[in-house]
């Protein structure tokens, strides 16, 4: 017989730290959303076998992002992914965001356990929100959806 | 209810514990396919229609015997019929390739359907392209049925050939292949279908279903990946050219040219999926035993279910047919604010298989207004247990994402 109505469900530790609240709020109400006026670099990602998409444009002023927007749709992975990006990549430089796509990656390829450098109460913590993302570990085939903005991100910056 | 609760011990991945929801994808397989497929490679295993010895006459006995099995299943008078493919793929691209690209004039027009899946859709564009031919659609009405008065008038003169699916991997809705036959023969056109979850879940009788040609795939009715069948009256398998050459298929060879052997060899060309012919003979053989009806009636039982115990889920909406009537074991279905890989993550949790995504039918998709769903998907071993599962891993779902 179907499961009684109302009854509380335990949400198990693995998913809890998948959807974490902060990821949940990016997801529902993502930032620096929309389209630039005057983009100087675009790439749009597609993962092709879950249909999760990210567009991103980019302001670039003297080798500085000025301005990041994103539009797309998919799963609260991807889409909360991009929207965390687009916090920390603004006023950065192209190098500096290269180190922030490379910690980003080596978070994501992490073995089992919490990296304690990589809490996002640390004062300094680099990733900021970002690193709320460390429980998609536990889900290798969602690695893909979280990383799918940082390598638009990439491709973008590249094509200038 | 159908009870057939007592097949699930011939299942042994069910013994996992997993709530497998995902039959149209890939189906489980039971004991006796995979017994006979390791007997046969231990015992009398060698390639086909090559040797003189006695082995290899024994793997040809067995693998002309799975033609004659299959060709009984389906209710092919003929076995010469029935070409073995790599799947429903391959099948519907020898039809695309060997048939379309040999008969299609530029202005030939050839009627498809908006939910198709992408390998009865894709095909048809590559070949519309290289021949000039015109690719038409028929729409679906609300209730999510193909709308057989559009299909009427899009039936016209110049219609060449019809590619329908026989039963929706999304949607679970089941044409009425025979009306759709009669009307498409009466303008000259072939019938193509689609019958990947159809031959699996409900059967078909080729005597009655009026199409020109038939294909499915063995790996989602129990047998193994590898092997798929193209049934094809003869008549329209004889306008139909090799897609591949190669070994077997040839009659005699030169330098400069070649000529073909008899159907259906010649639309065997390499050495064919042997060990998995095997494979599906015992599938067969397994389904017959319990009845294709009584298995289409299980699934039936089981949509039913489902659709009563996901309407009262907070968030769902379900994509489909109203009703059980013509439907096959399919329940698509979206929760508000929730995408579907969030669901399939969440389900996984609580050992729930289903699948998330476009399902291969972008193009329906769209037209649901969707760009994603997660599917439910019902076959001989799956309970209602199964259905509980998924109902409670849709309501965590619902809690985690805060959906009202």
């Amino acid at each position: 017989m179907a499961a009684p109505h109302g009854t509380v469900t335990v949400v198990t530790m693995a998913l809890e730290d998948l959807y974490r609240e902060v990821i949940l709020d990016h997801y529902r109400n993502p930032r620096n959303r929309g389209h630039l006026e005057h983009a100087d670099a675009t790439a749009q990602g597609v993962n092709p076998l879950c249909g999760d998409e990210v567009t991103i444009e980019l302001e670039l002023s003297d080798g500085v992002v000025t301005g990041v927007a994103v539009e797309g749709q998919g799963c609260s992975i991807s889409q909360a992914s991009a929207s965390m990006m687009t916090e920390v990549v603004k006023g950065k430089t192209r190098a500096q965001i290269g180190d922030l796509v490379a910690k980003f990656r080596g978070m994501m390829s992490l073995e089992d356990g919490v990296d304690p450098e990589l809490d996002p109460e640390r004062p300094g913590s680099v990733l900021g929100d970002l690193e709320a993302l460390q429980g998609v570990r536990q889900y290798p085939v969602r690695i893909k959806c979280a990383s799918l903005p940082w390598n638009t991100l990439m491709e973008a910056l590249s094509s200038t | 209810m159908t009870d057939l609760a007592h097949l699930r011990a011939d299942f042994p991945i069910l013994d996992s514990g997993v709530h497998f929801l995902d039959s149209s994808a890939s189906s489980q397989k039971p004991a006796p396919v995979l017994e006979a497929m390791d007997r046969f490679a231990r015992t009398s295993y060698a390639n086909v229609h090559r040797g003189a010895y006695r082995l290899s006459l024994a793997a040809t006995d067995a693998y002309e015997a799975a033609r004659r099995r299959v060709a009984d299943f389906i209710g092919a008078a003929n076995p010469s019929e029935v070409v073995f493919t790599r799947g429903t793929t391959t099948s519907l691209n020898m039809v695309a390739f060997g048939w379309g690209i040999e008969n299609l004039l530029p202005g030939d027009r050839i009627l498809t359907t908006v939910m198709e899946h992408h390998a009865n859709l894709v095909p048809w564009q590559m070949v519309a392209k290289r021949t000039g031919a015109v690719l038409d659609h028929v729409p679906l009405t609300d209730d999510c049925r193909l709308d057989m008065r559009v299909l009427g008038e899009k039936m016209v003169p110049g219609v060449r050939i019809v590619a329908v699916s026989g039963m929706s991997n999304v949607l679970g809705t089941i044409p009425d292949v025979p009306a759709i036959s009669s009307l498409a023969h009466a303008v000259g056109a072939r019938v193509v279908v689609d019958a990947a979850q159809l031959v699996p879940h409900a059967g078909v009788d080729v005597s009655t279903l009026g199409s020109d040609f038939v294909a499915f795939s063995s790996h989602k009715m129990l047998g193994p990946t590898g092997i798929g069948v193209l049934w094809g009256r003869m008549e329209a398998l004889e306008e139909m050219e090799p897609f591949e050459g190669g070994g077997e298929m040839i009659s005699d060879v030169t330098l400069h040219d070649a000529t073909w052997a008899p159907i259906p060899h010649r639309f065997e060309a390499g050495t064919p999926p042997i060990i998995e012919a095997v494979g599906l003979h015992a599938a067969i053989d397994y389904l017959d035993s319990v009845g294709m009806d009584k298995i289409y009636a299980h699934d039936q039982e089981l949509t039913a279910v489902a659709l009563e115990r996901l309407s009262d889920v907070p968030g769902l909406v379900l994509h489909g047919p109203a009703g059980i009537e013509a439907r096959g074991g399919v329940v698509s279905m979206t929760m508000e604010g929730t995408h579907a890989h969030d669901l399939a993550t969440i389900l996984d949790e609580g050992d729930v298989a289903v699948r998330s995504g476009h399902h291969c039918a972008k193009p329906l998709m769209r037209e649901l207004g969707v760009t994603a769903t997660a599917r439910a998907s019902f076959y001989l071993y799956n309970t209602e247990d199964d259905i509980d599962a998924l109902v409670a891993g849709l309501r965590r779902a619902g809690e985690i994402f805060g959906v009202r």
